[in-house]
């Protein structure tokens, strides 16, 4: 294992961070605010209680998930798309490290990002509404396995994209619309009857339902099988990436 | 001499169909400065990319110091060092980071004060804290080296090292290399210029159109490959006979009062002689002989004609 090698990428990447902190953190943080005050107080107070929880409080997750998820594929896609677009990957590419420990350490650095900034919006959301937050454990477990999953495939996005257009694409068109669809404002069991069952295949579902068990032990489908989504999803990234590097694509010519 | 890395029946055809290596075997010797010459588009950065594992091969073998360079891609690219021939550099990060961020990548512990060491070999000291970004092309370009050189590889690939470079500092960096060399480091370059390669390199190989035409030590290739031209001043006119036996000699012209002629120097033994012979014996008054050599530049540029 080429372990100071993954540490140099990690390092690299995560400096990239600390460089841009002013809108590494706070876009993500105003906009967190604004839901608040949106979806919170003006609306939320008009709105019941969701399972038995107050609006403001029960979107706490699903908004998290929302910024996390959206952070993993934006940084992990652009870390990698980046230094492709420049040609700076030569060195990386020629250098005695192997696939997995470059994935390792991209994919580490954007994960470890999504987890900060996932952590300071709940931090600012306990300004505003009383968070409790029922399994610390599985609450971090779900965490830690979708910042990776989405991470990877960002990463995945980062190398399959030939333009800054395309970066946006997949975030913007698939996963933004599919967390809001996931119920990530609102529990899908409010649904009809035809739309619930619909909603079953979106993956995102699974993801939030399963966050939100981790903080109110209330889940729109059981916990298990959105632990066995994830790990399923985990598993199908990381064989694409491992085809990616066994076969050159997109990286060599 | 120990083969520190050979290249053995490459072949390389981009996914469009272009073979931009046909058949390419070469060995390179432990400790020799090897120019690869050839015109744009002859195949030199596809082979470098071949060997450093940029570029994935359509057929054939590469052992880098006895290590295959896909099987034990880690020995052999540890090996290696790349300088490769666009400018890439990463717009923020400061000029020591990066060298830093190159030993770290080669698995090698930070070494501040061989960077350091790096940064005044290339005049760059003075511009350790700078952004990659305010630094000139040149500067851009020896970064690049001290990066190449960060993990000290026993093989460097130079693809155009002194492109973009002024003559000043062109002067200095052929130094350097020499330096290195002294150091036992292998040097694999690629160039343009033909006096560079003429000035630095051991062997000489000439590609073109992805193959191989030539390798050799650059002077038996200067000789072997060598015209030469004996350019003779004569007064007076030629006429009759003597006008008769001169041009009955191939390869020979007459200029106003000048006589060029040109021969192998492989055959000069042989040759050179007869001319003599006939301004002697035709008792022809010549004052000035001169002899001129080809410059690899013209061997260079016959041998891509062909
Ligand atoms: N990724 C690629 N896909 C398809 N063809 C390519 C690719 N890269 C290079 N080629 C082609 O392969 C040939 C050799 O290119 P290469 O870059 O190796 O030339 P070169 O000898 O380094 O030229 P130069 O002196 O201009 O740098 C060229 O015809 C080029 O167009
Ligand atoms: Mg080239």
């Amino acid at each position: 294992m080429n372990y100071r090698g993954i540490i140099a990428i990690y390092r690299f990447e995560m400096a990239r961070m600390w460089r841009t902190l002013g809108q590494s953190i706070a876009s993500p943080v105003i906009s967190t605010c604004l839901y608040f005050v949106v979806f919170g107080s003006a609306l939320g107070s008009r709105i019941d209680k969701v399972e038995g929880i107050e609006y403001g409080t029960f979107i706490v997750p699903g908004l998290v998930m929302l910024t996390v998820l959206t952070q993993c594929i934006s940084n992990a896609s652009f870390g990698i798309y980046f230094p492709k677009f420049t040609g700076t990957i030569y060195e990386v590419l020629s250098a005695p490290i192997s696939a997995f420990e470059i994935v390792l350490g991209y994919v580490g650095a954007a994960a470890s990002k999504a987890i900060i900034i996932g952590s300071i919006i709940l931090a600012t959301a306990s300004f505003f509404v009383e968070l409790k937050i029922a399994h610390p454990f599985y609450m971090m477990a779900f965490l830690i396995l979708t910042t990776f999953t989405f991470s990877m495939f960002g990463f995945l996005i980062g190398i399959w994209a030939d333009g800054f257009e395309k970066l946006q694409i997949v975030p913007l068109l698939v996963i933004t619309p599919l967390t809001f669809l996931g119920g990530a404002f609102y529990s899908i069991k409010m649904l009809p009857p035809f739309w619930y069952k619909v909603s079953l295949v979106n993956p995102m579902v699974y993801l939030i339902s399963g966050f939100r068990w981790s903080f109110y032990e209330t889940a729109d489908v059981p916990v298990g099988i959105s632990l066995i989504g994830i790990t399923l999803v985990l598993t199908v990234t990381l064989s694409i990436i491992y085809w990616i590097f066994k076969t050159g694509y997109k990286l060599k010519p | 001499m120990e083969t520190v890395l050979s290249v053995e029946s490459v072949n390389k055809i981009y996914s469009g169909g272009f073979q931009a290596l046909e058949n390419i075997n070469l060995s390179i010797n432990k400790g020799e400065i090897f120019a690869l010459l050839g015109p744009n588009g002859a195949g030199k950065t596809t082979l470098i990319g071949a060997i450093c594992g940029l570029v994935n091969l359509t057929s054939g073998k590469i052992i880098i110091d006895g290590f295959d360079h896909q099987r034990d891609f880690r020995s052999a690219r540890s090996k290696i060092g790349l300088v490769p021939q666009e400018l890439t550099t990463d717009a923020f990060e400061r000029v020591i980071d990066t060298v830093a961020f190159s030993q770290g990548l080669f698995g090698l512990k930070k070494d501040i004060e061989y960077v350091d060491k790096l940064l005044k070999d290339f005049s760059l000291f003075d511009k350790r804290n700078n952004k990659l970004m305010t630094l000139s092309g040149g500067m851009k370009r020896r970064v690049m080296i001290a990066k190449a050189l960060a993990h000290k590889p026993e093989i460097l690939f130079l693809d155009e090292p002194t492109a973009g470079v002024d003559v000043q500092l062109r002067e200095s960096m052929w130094e350097q290399i020499h330096c290195l060399k002294e150091r036992g480091v292998t040097i694999i370059l690629t160039t343009h210029y033909i006096e560079e390669a003429e000035k630095m390199a051991d062997r000489i190989g000439i590609i073109n159109k992805g193959k191989i035409v030539q390798v050799d030590e650059k002077k038996s290739l200067i000789k072997r490959l060598g015209q030469k031209t004996i350019q003779i001043a004569y007064d007076g006119s030629l006429e009759g006979q003597a006008l008769q036996d001169l041009q009955s000699i191939p390869n020979l012209k007459l200029d106003g009062q000048l006589i060029n002629y040109e021969y192998q120097s492989t055959s000069a033994v042989e040759e050179v002689p007869k001319l003599f012979k006939v301004l002697v014996d035709h008792k022809i008054p010549f004052s000035e002989v001169e002899s001129k050599e080809k410059s690899l530049q013209d061997i260079f540029v016959d041998l891509v004609r062909e």
